[in-house]
């Protein structure tokens, strides 16, 4: 292959904006700053390992995997309904679908909170019908339900666009040999669209376990995610060492999940995001 | 011709920088980087000192002392005028990161009352130039809250679990519960600290949610019945919701202030004395004071100012009602105890 000139900007971005940065957060996590100049030392993630901020871990990994899977299992359908022959107006579905990733996601997390206060839309209603006011915003489920409502369109296209470009003779052959609706999906149609549901997955995942804006805001700053943590070292208390220390474990986290991934996608002979 | 179209479109591009870029020299004023707490002044006086001076104002916000030190200490920023609060101010002036005001810049500086002048954070007054004062209390809504509230205690009143608002900052809420103890809001006694923090962990199943500005919002909907505040907001927050009442507990508080201070990154010192020595003009201090509802320093705002509000003890207490008031002072290296304490609080 002709090397292309054209390449080497981005060879220049890779190295000054990809690169460099991350050496930068690998080389403030190991050192210290001391009296008498800086010092290499591992006590940043030593103090990682403590309970108090494993259980933000655990907590940060255990919120996204929920997301993660709510996701699929609204997903799938979804992409389903959107790809099937039945559905005569796709497109503006689809569009539909897209518009809200139009506005700032900023926005759309505050108009979550408008609508779930004590006072706010839901618990008005509520009200009218005569039930009690429900205790919903500032929760762990709001955290959850701000993470499925961001990051669903994630998860609904790339499923939508491996199904439907499967083809479809494929399921007639099936069908004629006698499969039933349950069977065609089980054995032709889900295989067939791991690879859309893997990267779905991943695009799901990663913003869902590092994201440190939705748990701020809908989780009124009780639920201290991985997320806040890191933003809280940097803008607050001004430790970058420990901050770059809970970034690289961060990083760690998500290559192992993506490896586990791809590992999994190799042996089915999908061909996803990563 | 596919490669041509490349090249064509690549110039394009790079013109098209290059026109944005040299479209911000278009402004020939100068520009008076601000920084300040979000919601502290009256916008219009922004207009009004651009007018007056022909400088562009760039005005920015933070929302606390601590994000407002990390961002000028790790050097990104370019700000000439910021507005920290007394302990922030000692630690900046310890760590020679403040240029000395030239007083005889600042002529407005005879309307500060003696009252504010030669304090702890800035003894000789060379550093600073107060722009608001206050204390921290409990704001409660009397439609929730029916028994008198007079202590700190009441925010761990299990009655009221859900309902209670705490700042998600570090010194206030730490101090806080060091004050529910019965201790000193500047200790650097590690029991003391750890009790607090204790203190802070025991309470957070009741709490609502850890706010910031948003606690406006919040206590004038209702959305919850007791919140820690800063006195100035609860006198706006009292303007907009007549059912809410502010109340200084019996074991005392935090007594602050905030003031004006140019960092030695400026380089248009004389430009941020104008705007300090405008921000005291007796009218723009008027306007600021009136507008936000924060307690002014300055002698003539207290006379122009309604006589309710500065007769209400709330907004305007006497040096006989600040018994037991701390004022913050640097922590020097217990900061980091500090740090630590909140951060697990908030991770717990």
């Amino acid at each position: 292959m002709k090397k292309n000139w054209l390449s080497y900007p981005y060879l220049v971005w890779v190295l000054l904006f990809i690169f460099l940065p991350l050496l930068l957060v690998l080389f403030y996590s190991v050192t210290t700053r001391t009296e008498d100049g800086i010092r290499f030392t591992f006590e940043h993630f030593q103090r990682f390992m403590e309970p108090i901020y494993l259980r933000v871990l655990l907590r940060s990994v255990k919120l996204a995997l929920i997301s993660t899977v709510i996701c699929l299992l609204l997903g799938y359908p979804m992409a389903m309904i959107l790809a099937g022959n039945g559905f005569k107006r796709k497109q503006i579905m689809v569009f539909l679908f897209v518009v809200p990733m139009w506005m700032n996601f900023l926005l759309r997390t505050y108009a979550w909170m408008t609508l779930l206060e004590r006072k706010g839309l839901l618990n008005t209603f509520l009200s009218w019908l005569g039930l009690a006011p429900l205790n919903l915003l500032y929760t762990e489920e709001a955290v959850v339900l701000g993470m499925v409502y961001n990051f669903l369109p994630f998860m609904v296209l790339p499923i939508y666009s491996v199904l439907s470009k499967i083809d479809k003779s494929l399921i007639e052959a099936a069908e004629d040999l006698g499969a039933d609706g349950v069977t065609v999906f089980r054995k032709v149609i889900f295989p067939l669209s791991l690879p859309g549901v893997l990267s779905g997955i991943t695009m799901v995942f990663m913003p869902a376990v590092t994201t440190f804006v939705i748990s701020r805001l809908l989780g009124g700053g009780q639920f201290t995610l991985i997320g806040n943590l890191i933003e809280q070292q940097f803008l607050l208390v001004g430790d970058w060492n420990f901050g770059s220390a809970i970034s690289m474990v961060m990083m760690l986290v998500i290559l192992l999940s993506i490896g586990v991934m791809s590992k999994y996608e190799k042996e089915n002979e999908g061909s996803g995001l990563f | 011709m596919v490669k041509k179209y490349r090249i064509l479109l690549g110039a394009v591009l790079l013109a098209a920088v290059i026109l944005t870029l040299s479209s911000c020299g278009q402004d020939k004023r100068v520009v008076l980087n601000v920084y300040n707490w979000g919601d502290y002044i009256d916008e219009e006086v922004i207009d009004l000192f651009e007018k007056t001076y022909n400088i562009r104002v760039n005005y920015d916000t933070f929302s606390t002392n601590e994000d407002m030190y990390v961002k000028i200490k790790s050097g990104g920023a370019d700000y000439d005028v910021l507005f920290p609060s007394d302990y922030t101010i000692e630690r900046m002036i310890k760590e020679d990161m403040l240029h000395k005001l030239d007083l005889s810049n600042i002529p407005n500086y005879k309307y500060i009352a003696d009252r504010f002048k030669n304090l702890d954070y800035d003894p000789a007054n060379e550093y600073s130039v107060p722009y608001m004062w206050g204390t921290v209390g409990i704001l409660y809504n009397r439609t929730m809250v029916e028994e008198p509230v007079t202590s700190w205690r009441i925010l761990w009143d299990e009655k009221y679990s859900k309902q209670i608002l705490m700042l998600d900052s570090q010194r206030d809420s730490i101090g806080v519960a060091l004050k529910m103890l019965g201790y000193d809001m500047n200790t650097r006694n590690l029991d003391e600290l750890e009790a607090a923090k204790q203190a802070l962990i025991q309470q957070k199943p009741l709490v609502l949610a850890y706010v910031g500005d948003d606690v406006k919002d919040k206590m004038i909907a209702g959305e919850a019945a007791l919140a820690v505040v800063w006195s100035g907001d609860a006198v706006y927050m009292k303007w907009e919701n007549p059912d809410l009442e502010y109340a200084l507990p019996e074991e005392g508080s935090n007594l602050w202030f905030d003031a004006m201070v140019i960092p030695k990154t400026s380089k248009k010192k004389a430009e941020a004395e104008l705007f300090i020595n405008f921000m005291c003009e007796p009218e723009i201090a008027f306007k600021n004071a009136d507008y936000i509802g924060y307690s002014s320093p300055h002698t003539e705002v207290v006379k122009m100012l309604d006589p309710d509000l500065v007769a209400d003890k709330a907004a305007y207490p006497d040096d006989e009602d600040l018994v037991n008031y701390d004022i913050f002072k640097d922590l020097g290296d217990y900061l980091r105890i500090y740090d630590r304490i909140w951060t697990e609080v908030k991770s717990h």
